[in-house]
Parts: C-alpha cells; sequence; structure tokens
C-alpha cells in the first residue's frame, strides 16, 4: 500500500450524538491529497461539528476518521495537530493578548521542535524567527507585526487566524467559514489568501459563501441533516436537482449569476 | 520593536535596568542601616520572590492559585530541617545554599500536588488548589514530629561553618546580603524564564487554551510544567523566610498566607513582570509598617485592594506603565497640573477616611483609655461633635476636589492620546 494514493483525510461511516440528538448521521467521505474541498450546507446541518470530530476536539460517536491512511480514534487535538492537520475556527480564535509575531511564533514552535523548552532563548531561534515572519509576509500583515493581536480589526484577526493555522507548516488544512461576517472586498481578499497559502497542502473548508466556495474549492460536499448528499465538482453540484431541493434552492441562480449569493 | 533591540550585541536598555537593580540590592543597606529596616528588606526580598513566583502562575498562565503557600511552606520546613542537622553536625551543608534545597523541595510538591491540580484549569484549578491547601495545612497539625505542631519548628541561622571564615548570618546584615543575592538570581531567572518557548506558550495557554492545543501542544503538560518551576521559586522563597526568621510553622502553609500573596500580586499588577515587586513593598509597608501604627490597618488594606481590583485591575504597575507613552512624546509636563490635583484631593480624602475609621476604632475598641485621641499631633476628643464635623468637611472638599482633578486628568489624558495617535505633536 502507497501512502499517496490514500486520501489526506477520509471518514468511514462516522456518527456523532449528543445524547439523543444525532448530528452526524453516518458520513462518508474522502479528500484525495492536494484537493481544495469545500463543505456547504444549511445551518444546522452539523458542518462544524464534522469538523470538530476531524480535529479531535469531540470524540465520535463510532465510525473512523484516518488522515493519510492512519485512524485518529482517540488522538486529543494536540496529537492530531502534530500528525500534520491544523484548523481554523469559524469564532475567531487567537492569542488577543499577544502580537501578531507572537501569536504565529507560538504556532511554529512546535514543529520547529522546541516543545516545552525552558532553556532556549526565543529571541536566539533564528530559525522560528525566520518562519514567523515568512508567515506574517504571505499573509501581509508585516505591517501590524508587533501590535497585540486585540486591537487588530476583524479582518485582520481572521487573516491572523489563518495565519496560525498555516504557520505549523500541517499538510492537512480545516478552515471553518474563512470569511465569515466580511463585507465583499475583504472576502476576495480572503480568497486570494487562502488560495496563496494552501498551495500544495489539502484544504477542507466549511463556508456559507458560495462566491467563495465556487471559486475555490476542486470539489463540494453537500451536507444536510448530518448526511452528505452529494459530493462533486462544483458544476454538477449546481446542476444536481437533489442538492437544489434540499439547500441551495434559489439562491443557486443567484450565485450562477452575480456570484454574490449567500446561502 | 522589542524583537529589534534584542538582536543588538550589547543591549543598553537592559544592561541599565538590570544593573540599576544590582546597584540598589547593593546600596539600600547603607541608606537604611537600622535593624528594623533590614528586617523589613529581607522580608520584602523574600515575598518579592514568592510573589514573582505566583504570578508565573495567575499573571502569565491564567491559573489563578489559592494555594501556592503550600509550596514556599514546605519548602520552608525542609530548609529548616536541614538547618537544624547542619547545626547538630549530623549534615555538612552550606547555608548560604540552603534556599536551593527549598526550592528542590517545592519543586517536589510541585511535581506531586501539580499532577493533581493541573488536570484542570480555571476555576476547577482554582477550587483543587484550595483543598490541596488546606489538605497541607490540616496535615501541618497532624504530624507534629515534621511540622512542630502549634509551636513550629525553630532553628538558629548561624549554624555551620561560616562562609568565607566571617560570613555566619548572625548579623542582618549578612542575612540582607543573602536574601538581596538570591533576588537577584531568581528574579533574572524568572524574567528568562518569559522568554522561552515554555514561557511564551504559557503566555498562549493564558489566552487562549483551547487554541494551544490545536498547534501542537498539551495544555496540561504547559500548565504542569509551570506550576513546577513556580514551585521551585516559591520553595526557595520559603526557604529564605526561614533563614530570616528562624522559626517555620504551619502558618508558613496556611490559606492566609497564599491569599496573601494573592492579594499583593494582584496590587502589585498581575499584567507585568515587575509588578508583584511593587506588591511585594506594598506587602511591607501594610503588614509591617501601618500594622504597627495601627489597629485599623486590615480594614485600610482591605480598602485599598477593592479600589484596586475595581478601578485599576492592571495594578500600580499598569499605572505606571500607562504613563510611558506620555513620557516618551515629552508631554508629561500638561499631565502634572491635573496629577497634582488629583494627588491632593486623594490626600484630603484619605486624611477624612482616616480621621474617620481611626475615631470609630477608638470609640468601639479603644473606649477604655478614655475619649481623647491624639492624631497627627492635634487632640481629638471623639465624643464631642468638631471632629466629626471637621472630618466631612474634609471629606466634602475632598470629593469636589476628586470630581474637578477627574475631569481635568480625562480631558488632559484624552487629548495628549488623540495627537499621539494621530501622530500630532504640540
Amino acid at each position: 500500500m502507497n501512502v499517496a494514493i490514500k486520501p489526506a483525510i477520509e471518514l468511514k461511516g462516522v456518527h456523532k450524538s449528543f445524547g439523543n440528538t444525532k448530528i452526524i448521521r453516518g458520513v462518508d467521505l474522502a479528500v484525495p491529497r492536494g484537493e481544495r474541498h469545500a463543505i456547504i450546507g444549511p445551518n444546522g446541518a452539523g458542518k462544524s461539528t464534522l469538523f470538530n470530530l476531524i480535529s479531535g476536539r469531540f470524540p465520535i460517536s463510532s465510525g473512523q476518521v484516518l488522515l493519510n491512511g492512519a485512524d485518529l480514534a482517540g488522538l486529543k487535538p494536540f496529537e492530531i495537530n502534530r500528525k500534520g492537520l491544523s484548523r481554523s475556527f469559524q469564532i475567531t480564535n487567537i492569542f488577543h493578548n499577544l502580537t501578531v509575531f507572537e501569536n504565529i511564533r507560538c504556532a511554529v514552535l512546535w514543529p520547529l521542535g522546541y516543545k516545552y523548552s525552558f532553556w532556549h532563548a526565543l529571541s536566539k531561534l533564528k530559525d522560528a524567527r525566520e518562519r514567523a515572519d515568512q508567515i506574517l509576509e504571505l499573509i501581509g500583515m508585516q505591517s501590524r507585526r508587533d501590535i497585540k493581536a486585540g486591537l487588530l480589526t476583524y479582518a485582520e484577526q481572521r487573516a491572523l487566524e489563518i495565519g496560525i493555522t498555516i504557520a505549523g507548516g500541517a499538510e492537512v488544512i480545516l478552515l471553518d467559514e474563512p470569511t465569515a461576517g466580511m463585507s465583499r472586498s475583504e472576502s476576495d481578499h480572503a480568497v486570494e489568501l487562502i488560495r496563496k497559502v494552501t498551495v500544495g497542502k489539502t484544504l477542507v473548508m466549511v463556508e456559507h459563501d458560495m462566491s467563495v466556495v465556487f471559486g475555490l474549492a476542486d470539489r463540494i460536499s453537500v451536507l444536510v441533516y448530518g448526511e452528505v448528499i452529494a459530493t462533486d465538482t462544483p458544476q454538477k453540484v449546481r446542476a444536481n436537482h437533489a442538492v437544489q431541493e434540499a439547500y441551495l434552492g434559489t439562491s443557486l441562480s443567484a450565485a450562477d449569476g452575480d456570484g454574490h449569493a449567500h446561502a | 520593536m522589542t524583537n529589534t533591540l534584542t538582536f543588538k550585541p550589547i543591549n543598553v536598555a537592559r544592561w541599565i535596568i538590570w544593573g540599576s537593580f544590582a546597584l540598589v540590592l547593593l546600596v539600600l543597606p547603607l541608606l537604611f542601616n537600622k535593624g528594623f529596616a533590614l528586617t523589613l528588606m529581607c522580608q520584602i526580598g523574600t515575598i518579592m520572590i514568592f510573589a514573582l513566583s505566583f504570578n508565573m502562575l495567575l499573571g502569565q498562565s491564567g491559573m489563578l492559585s489559592f494555594g501556592h503557600a503550600v509550596y514556599s511552606g514546605l519548602g520552608a520546613y525542609f530548609a529548616i530541617h536541614l538547618l537544624n542537622m547542619i547545626a547538630k553536625g549530623t549534615v555538612l551543608f552550606p547555608v548560604t545554599l540552603l534556599p536551593l534545597v527549598g526550592g528542590l523541595a517545592g519543586a517536589f510538591f510541585g511535581v506531586l500536588f501539580g499532577y493533581v491540580t493541573t488536570k484542570k484549569s480555571g476555576t476547577p484549578f482554582a477550587m483543587i488548589t484550595l483543598g490541596i491547601g488546606e489538605l497541607v495545612f490540616a496535615m501541618s497539625l497532624m504530624f507534629p514530629d515534621f511540622f512542630g505542631g502549634e509551636g513550629g519548628i525553630s532553628s538558629n541561622r548561624t549554624a555551620g561553618k561560616p562562609l568565607l571564615g566571617f560570613i555566619t548570618y548572625g548579623p542582618q546584615i549578612q542575612v540582607y546580603y543573602l536574601v538581596a543575592g538570591w533576588l537577584f538570581i531568581c528574579t533574572a531567572a524568572m524574567y528568562a524564564y518569559t522568554h522561552t518557548p515554555l514561557g511564551r506558550i504559557a503566555n498562549a495557554v493564558r489566552d487562549n487554551p483551547e487554541r494551544v492545543e490545536f498547534i501542537g501542544y498539551e495544555t496540561r503538560q504547559v500548565r504542569y510544567l509551570v506550576l513546577i518551576i513556580s514551585g521551585f521559586f516559591a520553595g526557595i522563597a520559603g526557604a529564605l523566610g526561614a533563614i530570616n526568621f528562624e522559626i517555620v510553622s504551619s502558618e508558613n502553609v496556611s490559606s492566609i498566607r497564599s491569599g496573601t500573596v494573592l492579594l499583593f500580586t494582584f496590587i502589585g499588577g498581575v499584567p507585568f513582570f515587575f509588578g508583584p515587586m511593587i506588591g511585594a513593598v506594598i506587602f511591607g509597608f501594610f503588614i509591617v509598617v501601618l500594622a504597627t501604627i495601627t489597629n485599623a490597618w486590615l480594614l485600610y488594606l482591605g480598602l485599598f485592594f477593592v479600589l484596586m481590583v475595581m478601578y485599576c485591575p492592571g495594578g500600580i504597575a499598569a499605572l505606571i506603565m500607562m504613563q510611558i507613552p506620555i513620557i516618551r512624546a515629552r508631554r508629561m509636563r500638561e499631565m502634572l497640573p491635573a496629577y497634582g490635583l488629583a494627588l491632593a484631593a486623594g490626600l484630603v480624602l484619605l486624611a477624612a477616611l482616616i480621621f474617620g475609621v481611626e475615631m470609630i476604632y477608638h470609640l468601639s475598641m479603644e473606649a477604655a483609655s478614655g475619649s481623647k485621641k491624639a492624631m497627627f499631633g492635634v487632640d481629638l476628643d471623639v465624643k464631642t461633635a468638631p471632629p466629626w464635623i471637621g472630618c466631612a468637611v474634609l471629606a466634602g472638599i475632598g470629593g469636589v476636589l476628586f470630581m474637578l482633578a477627574k475631569r481635568r486628568v480625562l480631558t488632559a489624558w484624552d487629548r495628549i492620546m488623540g495627537d499621539i495617535a494621530t501622530g500630532h505633536r504640540a
């Protein structure tokens, strides 16, 4: 078995219940390496829950999640992260009292092997500094380097959120509604950023903004009430009647027209 | 900005700060060489290390501990037992290095208790530390052989061979330099720690523990390691206290001691590294100086603490740091009249408060000694109206002055901050 042909992320019969409420009801999904994959679906479909299951935030009730063919069962978030999966959050999740630079530098320390060291001086860690500065350059935040993250604008915080997510060099990136709450121009900017930072990586993203989805994704999965009702290329998903009925409805044609519609 | 500074081969600002810290420590006993002042400074130095170690948890890692005295207290016990062994001649060990033994004991109990406490964070962590604190305190009364029961364990710090032939730690000045030396080393070490990967990730855990788990770090491991290191420095402080007082009792591990360090660390300023050091100086003022002057010192301390929590949660350190942008912009001169007025208002209000409190105390607690009370060189008869009217008038004047001062400070502040933000210079 060659690792290269295994999907980066594979879900097999994943279920999740909270008490008696079944949120995820048997999801099968395979995302090959290097693909940009979007998960769409109406509110409450379980998109964010699915992310929380993949990234280890919640344990799954039954089924399997595989990362490059390796089962993630029972692993904690930090263990999954060390295996090369990194995620962002729908609600901005940054280190508010640290500077932008420190936020990014924190995210590169473990991958560079500094672990829990209290015998290295941070200022002497050239590799951590350079890597953090590269990431800042990549996300276009060099000019905000020494500002406290809590003082950034919302769009900047979202960009920093993406920066923290990719800083560790993970192969598989999960972005949870990266453009939520952004204006049109901010959102366009974010799409460019995501495209740039995920080159050569596997991307799975939850997104509400249809223009973002159709602009970025190689394939789309539609999640409705805890089940994937379709997984296909953007064109075919648009044409899929079940999808139109279940979810996209009229906004589909709007998305076709001007590319601005929100689901 | 700070980062570019640290890459200079010789960082001038850093040398100046640490150099003057060392100089102050060296010179202080020449200025204050009375026995009382020396003892006070020894105590403050010890509390500085203790409070800095406490803030390693609270300010830097977001861990509120109600049982930090466990580590300093147990460190103190181990140190004093070793000191007694040195005195008996069963062990050869230099007293100078005794704090190291206290530190190792503190770290050892950090390993032991921390394993339990750091499984949780936030409020559950605080609750468990409270429980462990009570547990150790109860044990200190249950095992009198080790803890010395009610009377504690006493010792003699002059034990062992004198260092260099003359340092016996008999004279207080020698204890002072022992404390000062350890204070300098510990402060430098704890400051260096804040600039290591663990120190920075601890900040990240404070800000957002959840996210830390998604950048590869196990938050529990971070908390555990920080607690052990913090226990180490607390143990050093405990041992220094044991050498200074030559006695360790169950009070050293009590929740009162844990509460005290929390109180003064907060007053000093949790968000800043040096905040706890200011807190320790204020501790010296309240516990040692004010407590000998007035019975009402705890009331003043309580009021002061409440005011700080409500209006200045960043502590005294934050008040100082807020002035830095103004000084940088060379606009302090504009603030001074407003600050002066505020200071005057504060002093008048404080005087009114002191008169009121002391008269009430005199009426209720010291009634047996008659109705006369001398304050600030004035003889007052608290059973007559005039002192009370005077007190009320003072409070009124202070209140009006304070309102005026507040407005002036805020206006001046906003104007200067606005100018700084827009890059405008006066």
